[in-house]
């Protein structure tokens, strides 16, 4: 290493050159901002692939009957599908506009352990390249969903198993090292005067998010070793012959899994209330309520993990606790819900691209939160269970919640990133193609579900071909759609419109005052905030 | 404030994370395959995981060569070690619910699972029939499928293990005051016999495993009771066999006149990590073997 011995002087020459050149640059940089980009181009590959595997379900169920696939290869599509888009998408998304976005919101030169940064990027490419090249491996990739509930991941599994354990927990070791950096970065680095009440929400979100994970995704390591054990070495940790239980994995997985789904929301949670503010030309309408109310949903998080369970079996008190607990979430969430609205009210509203996609955040994420609430109801779902009104409302929470909001996040921050405004044409082309076909694919899952079609099966009965047919041609729509996405941000990477510091006149926050595009090393010096 | 943040040391570009990433990946799949060989003929699983331990092992000393360089060099501020602190707490933090995973399994079996299997609560059919002859006791020794084992029993060899462990915990105190006193041969005498310590306390464990493996009959495959057993305890000690050689390094870095009494944040970090690691072999030992 030639870096290990160089002077202060060497070290501060560094800072003032711009970025280095070719794919040394990439492999080895400790910049937040070359990270960031890796983490959200990362995120789009993966959100393609694992698109491309959605399509193939979708494909499948078309018709009733079997025709495209084998089902053994549709269980794999399905968990596959599952474990990238939560894995290999939305986390990595959001982890790489917080890299992108906190540094510059605080005032810090960069994050706070750079080369760790670098490190928990490029695990990631070779935990996918592991869990998705089993798929081509003898006996197939992992088939029993992406919660692999013992004994489908234990007795039952492919022998490929293992590559996926591993793959999950060199994931897990990225997620926790990134989560730290985040953490420290927000505690550690704030520029004078930036106290925590003064905090950007997205900054507040994540630092709830960062705790999250590092809480959780131990415990989903722990999960897969068991599994692994199970499998392997003879353990019967979910056997009940020695003495374990099949409940029991339900139970360590869904205490990583529900906070896990709100690690995939708050930073949502964030954006939009960056987002709303800057074009409804108004402050954000109850700042510190949007902070307790993103600490409490966090702090709930931990007590409704068996409401994934109501099925399994559990004592009726024990029922009963997780599903009050699960509808207090209500609370807070309606409290968010309210304070956006709020902030519009009387606004001087105009309808860019990012607040297209800010408002269809609100109102179709709101719709996946009261089909949460439904589900929450034990007895109705006692009915409800593991059908398509599951995939339904989780659908409405992760696609038109999670990633429409990073979609906004995307649109709005671009001109930043590129110093270039994007195609605002194409831009609305690709929000109103993208809302109509999402809300094709997925609001007709509801009804399937609550006629009765089960989710995670290549086949069903005949009645329900007619909606199938429909949510399939706006699977294939919404698909389609996310290439005008990519279209977008091509375009605008390589030239258009010059974009100013400030291209939202409505926006506020620091990452405004520098240059359009950020220069490659911002606020080595930290303004002072007042 | 404004002077403090222009010192924050951003390094230059660096080639140990994307080694760090290569070396991590070879693990991972070395050690997938080597998991599915271990019923076949082939094993080439083993060599790629040698490989990935052995990349790891090159990327972290040479990483840590380029931090303590890039210390003794004074490029790091006040605040940089608060990060490092910070990163350090959050990162054992991280370490306490991953055991946290393996306690909660150990606590479950316990109160809801064997219990059940025995016909508590509601259970009395599942107990019927399932495995109408089994006897829901804890340490499970007979499961329900006939397997049959011994307890550990807390007394002997755990005992001694704990008041080994529990003394290096105080000794690495010693040695730190020492170190904060400008005290250097104390700091000597202190840090090796913490690692002196920690050593007897593997050496005693393997001597305990042989003994549950070739006299106890309890193993791995033992049921509930073994299960637990093995994952608490041997995710125990490869923390404790880290975190000895964390130690030895320290000490090795202690000779070489390393650390000051205000700036030494590896042998801070050293010592939170042995005391987390005795923290958790105190759970260990109040739930595992006494309970």
């Amino acid at each position: 290493m030639s870096t290990t011995t160089h002077d202060t002087a060497a070290v501060h020459d560094d800072h003032h050159h711009g970025a280095p050149k070719g794919i040394m640059r990439w492999l080895l940089t400790t910049n937040h901002k070359d990270i960031g980009s890796l983490y959200l181009w990362f995120s789009f590959i993966m959100f393609l692939t694992g698109g491309a595997m959605a399509m193939v379900i979708r494909a499948e169920l078309f018709q009733p009957g079997l025709q495209l696939v084998e089902p053994n290869f549709f269980n794999q599509m399905t968990t596959v599908h599952g474990l990238i888009m939560v894995f290999g998408a939305v986390m990595p998304a959001f982890t790489g506009l917080a890299n992108w976005l906190i540094p510059m919101m605080i005032g810090a030169p960069d994050m706070a352990l750079p080369r760790m940064n670098n490190w928990s990027f490029w695990i990631l490419p070779f935990a996918f390249t592991m869990l998705i090249g089993s798929l081509f491996m003898e006996g197939g990739g992992p088939n029993f969903g992406w919660t692999f509930y013992a004994p489908l991941s234990t007795t039952y599994s492919p022998d490929t198993t293992a590559l996926f354990v591993f793959s999950v927990h060199i994931m897990g070791i990225s997620s926790i090292m990134g989560a730290i950096n985040v953490i420290v970065t927000i505690v550690n680095m704030r520029a004078p005067g930036m106290t925590w009440m003064k905090l950007p929400l997205f900054v507040w979100t994540w630092l709830i998010t960062a705790f999250l994970l590092i809480a959780v995704m131990p415990v989903l390591a722990g999960a897969v070793t068991m599994v692994l054990t199970d499998k392997y070495f003879g353990t019967s940790f979910f056997d009940a012959a020695g003495g374990g239980d099949p409940v029991m994995f339900q139970h360590i997985f869904w205490f990583f899994g529900h906070p896990e789904v709100y690690i995939m929301i708050l930073p949502s949670f964030g954006i939009i209330s960056a987002i709303i503010p800057a074009f409804s030309r108004k402050k954000l309408f109850g700042y510190s309520s949007m902070v307790y109310a993103t600490a409490s949903i966090a702090i709930l998080s931990f007590l409704v993990w068996a409401h994934h369970m109501f099925t399994t079996g559990m004592p009726v008190f024990a029922e009963l606790f997780f599903m009050y607990c699960t509808m207090l979430i209500a609370v807070p969430t309606g409290v968010k819900v309210f304070n956006w609205v709020a902030t519009m009210w009387r606004g001087s509203m105009t309808f860019e691209t990012p607040m297209l996609f800010a408002l269809a955040f609100i109102i179709l994420f709101t719709i996946g939160g009261f089909s949460g609430l439904m589900l929450a109801i034990t007895p109705a779902d006692f009915q409800y269970h593991d059908t398509y009104f599951v995939v339904a409302h989780f659908h409405y929470v992760l696609v038109t919640g999670a990633v429409f909001s990073i979609m906004a996040a995307a649109y709005y921050w671009l001109p930043k990133w590129t110093g270039h405004m994007y195609s605002e044409t194409l831009g609305k082309w690709h929000f109103w193609c993208s809302v109509i076909s999402v809300n094709v694919l997925f609001f007709p899952m509801h009804f399937l579900g609550l006629a009765g079609m089960p989710r995670r099966i290549p086949d069903y009965a005949i009645q329900f071909a007619d909606i199938n047919q429909i949510v399939s041609i706006g699977g294939f729509a919404f698909g389609l759609s996310q290439l005008i996405f990519l279209a977008v941000v091509l375009k605008c990477i390589k030239g258009g419109e010059k974009a100013p510091d400030k291209p939202w006149e409505g926006a506020e926050g620091l990452e405004w005052t520098i240059a359009s595009p950020a220069p490659y090393h911002s606020f080595t010096t930290p303004p002072e905030v007042k | 404030m404004t002077t403090k943040h222009e010192a924050y040391y951003v390094p230059a570009q660096s080639a140990w994370p994307i080694i760090g990433a290569i070396g991590l990946f070879l693990i991972a799949f070395g050690a997938g395959n080597y998991v599915q060989q271990l019923s076949t003929e082939e094993s080439y699983g083993g060599y790629i995981l040698i490989t990935g331990i052995a990349v790891i092992l090159f990327m972290v000393f040479g990483w840590f060569k380029t931090v303590i360089d890039e210390s003794m060099a004074g490029l790091y501020s006040a605040q940089m070690d608060r990060s490092f602190r910070q990163g350090m707490s959050w990162f054992i933090f991280s370490e306490i619910m991953f055991f946290g995973a393996f306690f909660g399994a150990l606590f479950y079996a316990r109160m809801v699972a064997v219990p059940w299997l025995g016909g508590a609560s509601n259970n009395a059919m599942t107990h019927e029939v399932l495995w109408p002859a089994f006897e829901a006791i804890w340490p499970l020794v007979t499961t329900p499928d006939g397997t049959k084992t011994e307890a550990m029993p807390w007394t002997g060899l755990p005992l001694i293990n704990t008041i080994l462990l529990l003394t290096s915990s105080v000794t690495l105190h010693f040695a730190h005051t020492s170190l904060e006193k400008a005290k250097r041969t104390p700091l000597k005498i202190w840090l090796t016999l913490t690692i002196l310590l920690g050593i007897a306390f593997l050496v005693l464990q393997v001597e305990e495993y042989s003994h549950a493996y070739h006299e106890m009959g309890l193993t791995l495959e033992s049921g509930i009771y073994g299960n637990t057993f093995f994952l608490l305890t041997g995710f125990h000690g490869m923390h404790v066999t880290l975190g000895t050689v964390f130690l030895i390094v320290l000490l090795l870095r202690v000779l070489k006149g390393h650390f000051t009494t205000d700036k030494h944040f590896a042998f801070q970090a050293g010592s939170w990590y042995w005391h987390f690691v005795d923290v958790v072999w105190l759970c260990l030992f109040v739930f595992v073997y006494v309970l």
